[in-house]
């Protein structure tokens, strides 16, 4: 299995703090892969440095086989990575079918092109609501984003990163805030993109939903990788069981 | 015509009202598109009246040529004093844009070059094809200018460099991930809001005749914003009526006239207390009222 994504070494410090601290990882095309860990483990840095908001202190990042890392965050969506955010950023004074529009212009920023063509053409309009019926966003495209309950903000999350076509997608805690219903409807709509082909990176504080989807899951602490294997093997690992003793979200 | 119904001072009015027009759409596209606050606009306003006055006087060039070249070198020049913008946001960018306002000032004020604190004078009125633009065929001159930057503003909005600004306006880390390049577009809005504003310096410079560095200063990027404010930020109707009402009115009330700046800084004081998206921008009370009954 050839590497879609591959870590090198990747370390970030802060000041003193090692908040990713040599991290190994390899992720397959098409695989669904979890990501899990107590607070601070270097979960959510990690995604970062990835996604090109933090440029790594050592280390290589490598996306198809071609270095990544230190590349601008634009540059990293343009080639395919797609990522939401923890606390949702949408454009809110945007309608929903703008705030998606956004990310689909991706090719379009790169060049004084972006000057030549105007946004709103249907055949744009009509591939966007594709994406926002999938997500079931499509009621909404005409709302002001900013206005939108969480659950639909973690929606919009998704729908935007789906807009770049990525073949790499993030997503930093998707569940957090939903309740039962959106997120099996999330759970669905995470099975069904992995299923299409997209290669899937899930950072997860809610482990019953992590150990539900993912086939393989991969376990930080302190800034390193403490384990890797199916759900149940993570779950049998002493290692792991150590990092989250008297932690009440291990169940 | 006009001349002869209202009087060569309502031409005059009416001129400037049309270069602050022009100066509030293009304030606009930085500011109410892009979202980067900037309370030095006039500067590029000066450097574009300084520009086409040492062009057309000092070097012989004719106006067309000249007030191109101010637009040409605005652009330059704000691309390069937008730079900040890259490395600073917010209030720490407005400090920033201020403190050009000043150093641009200055450096007109106390360079030899620039003609000093005395100004550059004698530039003369445009001449176009052979016809002198004076009274109502300026005004022509400055409403033609107007509709262009009206159509220009109309047009970017509309395209995906439009919707790139408008997406850096509301989350600069969201629109990177969505794979705008944030200091790319910040450059752009820098160019085009400046080389508009450099082409309403030329109109400025051939319309007065003479040109100080004072006309320049900080208190009129002020009175540029607050008339943004006023109107409704983001939006070209609002940068329109802001422009028409906060520099005509003054000119006719001449109680007004003299506590001008006082009413500019107040407007936005109450503007940003009570209708922060201005009197008729998106979301505005008049604004609303206006769609609840054209619904009807």
């Amino acid at each position: 299995m050839k590497g879609l994504l591959i870590t090198e070494k990747l370390t970030k410090y802060f000041g003193g703090l090692k908040a990713v601290d040599g991290v190994n990882i390899e992720v397959g095309e098409g695989e669904l892969v979890g990501l899990i860990g107590p607070n601070g483990a270097g979960k959510t840095t990690l995604f970062n440095l990835i996604s090109g908001f933090l440029k790594p202190t050592i280390g290589r990042i490598l996306f198809r086989g071609q270095e990544i890392q230190g590349l601008p965050p634009h540059r990293i969506a343009a080639l395919g990575i797609g990522r939401t955010f923890q606390i949702p950023k949408p454009f809110a004074d945007l309608s929903v079918l703008d705030n998606v529009l956004v990310a689909y212009g991706h090719p379009f920023y790169h060049s004084i092109k972006a000057f030549n063509s105007r946004y709103r053409m249907p055949k744009f309009v009509a591939i966007v609501e594709e994406i926002l019926e999938k997500t079931g966003l499509l009621p909404y495209a005409n709302a002001r984003a900013g206005d939108l309950p969480i659950g639909l903000k973690r929606q919009l999350e998704i729908a935007r990163a789906l807009a770049l076509n990525p073949s790499l997608l993030l997503l930093d805690e998707p569940a957090t805030g939903l309740v039962y219903e959106e997120m099996l409807q999330l759970l669905g709509l995470i099975r069904s993109l992995n299923a299409e082909g997209i290669t899937i990176i899930l950072v997860e504080h809610n482990m019953p939903f992590a150990m539900k989807l993912c086939e393989r899951i991969i376990v930080m602490a302190h800034g390193q990788v403490i384990a890797e294997g199916t759900p149940e093997e993570v779950r049998r690992n002493p290692k792991v069981i150590e990092a989250y003793l008297g932690h009440k979200d291990y169940a | 015509m006009i001349e002869a119904i209202f009087g060569q001072y309502t031409i005059s009015v009416l001129i400037f009202s049309g270069i602050w027009a022009v100066l509030t759409l293009s304030l606009n596209i930085l500011t109410g598109y892009a979202g980067q606050v900037s309370l030095g606009h006039a500067a590029f306003f000066g450097i574009g009246a300084y520009t086409s006055a040492l062009l057309t006087t000092r070097y012989g060039w004719h106006f067309l040529p000249a007030f191109i070249g101010a637009m040409l070198i605005t652009a330059v020049v704000g691309g390069f004093l937008g730079l900040p913008s890259l490395r600073v946001r917010h209030d720490f960018l407005v400090l920033a844009t201020m403190g050009i306002n000043f150093v641009v000032v200055g450096v007109f004020k106390y360079t030899e070059f620039f003609g000093g604190s005395m100004g550059i004078i004698n530039i003369r009125k445009p001449v176009l094809f052979g016809i002198v633009l004076s009274g109502e065929k300026f005004l022509v001159l400055v409403l033609a200018y107007l509709a262009f930057t009206v159509w220009l503003s109309y047009y970017i909005a509309r395209t995906w460099a439009g919707l790139a600004f408008n997406a850096i306006r509301a989350d600069e880390e969201a629109a990177e991930a969505m794979g705008v390049s944030v200091p790319r577009f910040k450059i752009y809005a820098f160019i085009i809001s400046s080389a508009l504003a450099g082409g309403a310096g030329s109109l400025y410079a051939h319309f007065l005749g003479s040109i100080f560095p004072d006309h320049f200063a900080f208190a009129e990027s002020i009175a540029i914003l607050s008339m943004l404010v006023f109107g409704g930020l983001g939006t070209i109707r609002g940068a329109l009526l802001g422009a028409m009402v906060l520099k005509a009115l003054p000119e006719y009330l001449r109680i007004v006239g003299d506590y001008r700046y006082t009413i500019y800084g107040g407007i936005l004081v109450l503007m940003m207390l009570f209708q922060p998206m201005g009197i008729i921008g998106d979301g505005s009370w008049l604004w609303k009222k206006w769609q609840e009954w054209r619904k009807k």
